[in-house]
């Protein structure tokens, strides 16, 4: 007698979890109080995501009531909201609902889409003092070129990387090499890659499941044509430097053989590196300590090997202020921000997660300098910041970073020619981009 | 579970009184309103979001008719997707039935090791989801997965499950498969409860063999719970999205990207709200349509009336 009833109800409830699902209404916005002004105090809410290993909502917790005890006229609630992915939604939803956070840590990428919806503020409008406009200019400029729009600043970098080469020094000296050179061209990487390749040992792994691009595109960049500009609707995913560039990409798996067929995890290359299955692996600066920890041989670490130029394209996230309508809170919001950039703090937050220290100043810090003494490789990926260049990202950013995934994916597995799949990429952008008017 | 008496006696009831009907009326009021709360006005909502362009260059979304639905027409990765849904459901679907009928049969006899063996087919289903695709996923890893190392101890090749298009989907079908045919087997198990002796002793004295009677007896006898335990599969198979997330990402080139990812996907990661409705829209008329054919096959299955 159930029977009915009950698969209807399935099939009912299936529907009903989706829609549920996109009409939003399953969000709620951490559930801070921050409705009804107090006297003095300012009660913001900060919505952060953690996308490296370690305690660090624990440690992020810590700093913000170093602030809270600093500044007694604000109040900061961190909420510790996933990964970058779901952080992005719960500020997305409830900004539609109102209930967005004050401060955010998001994708320094997702800034145009937070553009788009009239989701942050211009940090410019609030740095008014010359001291703040110091402040403003003094961030490594490769960190910019995604924080920026038009010679506005719209995000402050907060949690940035770039790629590194890790190789393991004992199969260099193996094969053969000096562990104290590794391969500075591309032509290097490859023989360096087939010296070190050998039975249960790959010369190399570069991860490209799930996002491909990110690690596609220091190939372009060295390659002497970025696959982005400053613009924010246009790409560059068919011009023949970069279609040159995706061959050698691909080649490093299809012909030279220094890479295993298929994609490889963005997990699998760093547990592969530490278990002595890969000598070399491309991974982001951010797991260096983690790297550093597992891997029970000498770590070398290096700056990407070039070919017209060395390069690397940056990643991770910035601090945005959100537009909540609401100016005493916004001007706590930058004043949090602020705080949360500044050298001392920036300091603290670069050593307990491996990311880059957003500015010069950064490395001028008393901790900073005892760190880099106990850990040298820390400062590669500094060194290499003056050859860093603009990550992917424009209107439908991550739309547009999925197309050129796909077609780099095709080209890896399944036997298409890069100019096709990227003229077939650029076709898919053009289309999404024409809506966008600048 | 004969269901076509159930309906006639409700009929028969709900005419006789006033008073009767008022308190059926009371007593489906709370689910009636969860119904219409939860999964009526939000099918409503997906339909009128379709109907409009909600994406990063319309913030304000922008009546545009069935602009969305058309777009889909034109959309390589969306047809690759409905691809993918309609073969991840052939692969899945009739195997799983098939393996989790025979597995009951075999379980429905009483040996010593029976309770274990049930527990055992049973477990996976006990298991979430998410945990379930982490393992896989670790059991496809190349070179060090066990799925390679026991192929490796046979001379085989290594082979990138989740990292080819070629295996992908099927690795991903294999793993489905291992998760719910015990689910399935537990209906089947009641089924064959339902079904009772005499007819097999009928048989017998017939001289029909237990291939005979399990084609001529079983499999008529099991239609009813066959037909639930397809409609709960081609449902699920619509619904799948965790191993997505956790093994593939829909990926490699969308080689695993099926329905729901793919409105997730535009929802969330793409904030294609637009889009993603219509796609929603789609996903429930497709349901519906299951919704619909199981309705009507369900009359003529019953042995029993």
């Amino acid at each position: 007698m159930k029977k009915l009833p009950r698969h209807m109800m399935k099939v009912l409830v299936g529907a009903m979890a989706l829609t549920l699902l996109l009409s939003g209404c399953g969000n709620q916005a951490g559930g801070t109080p921050k409705t009804g002004q107090t006297k003095s105090v300012e009660k913001l809410t900060f919505d952060f995501p953690v996308a490296v290993a370690g305690p660090l909502a624990q440690d992020m917790t810590q700093l913000v009531n170093e602030f809270n005890q600093a500044n007694p006229d604000i109040h900061v609630t961190p909420v510790f909201s996933g990964d970058y992915g779901t952080t992005m939604t719960k500020v997305q939803t409830g900004f539609k609902s109102g209930n967005a956070p004050d401060v955010a840590v998001l994708l320094s990428t997702d800034m145009n889409t937070l553009l788009d919806n009239h989701l942050i503020l211009p940090i410019n409008g609030f740095a008014a003092s010359q001291k703040d406009q110091k402040w403003l200019n003094s961030f490594y400029p490769a960190f910019m070129a995604n924080s920026t729009l038009n010679g506005t600043t719209y995000g402050i970098p907060f949690q940035r990387s770039t790629l590194l080469l890790y190789y393991n020094k004992n199969e260099f000296q193996k094969a053969g090499l000096n562990p104290n050179t590794p391969p500075k061209t591309w032509s290097e990487l490859v023989a360096d890659g087939k010296a070190l390749t050998k039975a249960g040992q790959w010369g190399l792994e570069i991860p490209t499941s799930g996002l491909t691009y990110w690690e596609f595109q220091p190939f372009a960049i060295e390659n002497g044509q970025n696959v982005v500009g400053d613009a924010a609707n246009k790409v560059y995913f068919d011009q023949p430097k970069v279609v040159q560039a995706l061959q050698f990409f691909a080649d490093l798996s299809l012909k030279d053989k220094i890479e295993p067929p298929g994609l490889i995890g963005w997990a699998t290359a760093p547990d592969d590196f530490a278990s002595g299955k890969a000598a070399m692996i491309y991974h982001s600066s951010g797991s260096l300590t983690q790297i550093l920890k597992t891997a029970k041989f000498p770590v070398g670490v290096a700056m990407l090997p070039g070919n017209v130029r060395p390069g690397t394209p940056t990643g991770g996230g910035n601090l945005y202020v959100i537009n909540t309508k609401n100016k005493a809170r916004e001007k706590a919001a930058f004043k949090f921000v602020k705080w949360m950039s500044s050298p001392e703090v920036a300091a603290k937050w670069a050593i307990e997660t491996g990311y880059i220290g957003t500015s010069p100043p950064v490395y001028e810090t008393a901790q900073m300098k005892e760190y880099l003494q106990k850990t040298p490789q820390g400062d590669v990926a500094r060194q290499q910041l003056q050859y860093a260049a603009k990550e992917l990202a424009t209107h439908d950013g991550q739309e547009i970073q999925q197309i050129l995934s796909t077609a780099c994916q095709k080209v890896l597995t399944q036997n298409v020619k890069p100019l096709e799949a990227l003229t077939a990429a650029q076709n898919q952008a053009d289309a999404l981009l024409s809506k966008f008017k600048d | 579970m004969p269901s076509s008496t159930g309906q006639k006696g409700q009929k028969k009831r709900g005419g006789k009184s006033g008073r009767a009907g008022l308190r059926a009326a009371l007593l489906l009021a709370p689910s009636a309103l969860i119904l219409l709360i939860f999964t009526l006005w939000p099918m409503v909502v997906a339909v009128y979001h379709s109907l409009f362009l909600s994406d990063n260059a319309h913030p304000v979304p922008v009546f545009a008719g069935l602009a969305n639905f058309t777009a889909l027409g034109r959309d390589p990765v969306f047809v690759q997707v409905m691809r993918n849904t309609v073969l991840f459901i052939v692969g899945t679907v009739p195997v799983s039935m098939l393996i989790a009928m025979v597995l009951a049969v075999a379980l429905n006899r009483r040996y010593r090791l029976t309770p274990f063996f049930r527990l055992a087919l049973f477990h996976p289903v006990v298991l979430p989801m998410v945990s379930a695709a982490s393992i896989w996923l670790f059991m496809y890893t190349p070179d060090y997965g066990i799925v390679d190392k026991v192929l490796a101890l046979f001379g085989g090749p290594q082979i990138n499950w989740l990292g080819e298009p070629g295996t992908a989907l099927s690795a991903i079908m294999l793993m489905t498969i291992w998760k719910q045919v015990g689910y399935f087997m537990i209906f089947y198990l009641a089924g064959l409860q339902n079904i009772g002796q005499d007819p097999y002793e009928a048989a017998a004295v017939d001289g029909a063999g237990p291939v005979k009677a399990f084609r001529s007896i079983t499999v008529p006898l099991l239609m009813p719970t066959s037909l639930f335990v397809f409609i709960i599969a081609m449902v699920d198979a619509f619904q799948m999205i965790d191993q997505l997330y956790v093994m593939t990402q829909g990926g490699p080139s969308n080689g695993t990207n099926m329905l729901l990812y793919y409105i997730y996907q535009q929802a969330f990661a793409f904030s294609n709200l637009g889009k993603a409705s219509a796609l929603s829209v789609i996903l429930i008329v497709i349901l519906l349509v299951v919704a619909v054919l199981q309705t009507l096959a369900d009359k003529r299955v019953h042995y029993e009336s």
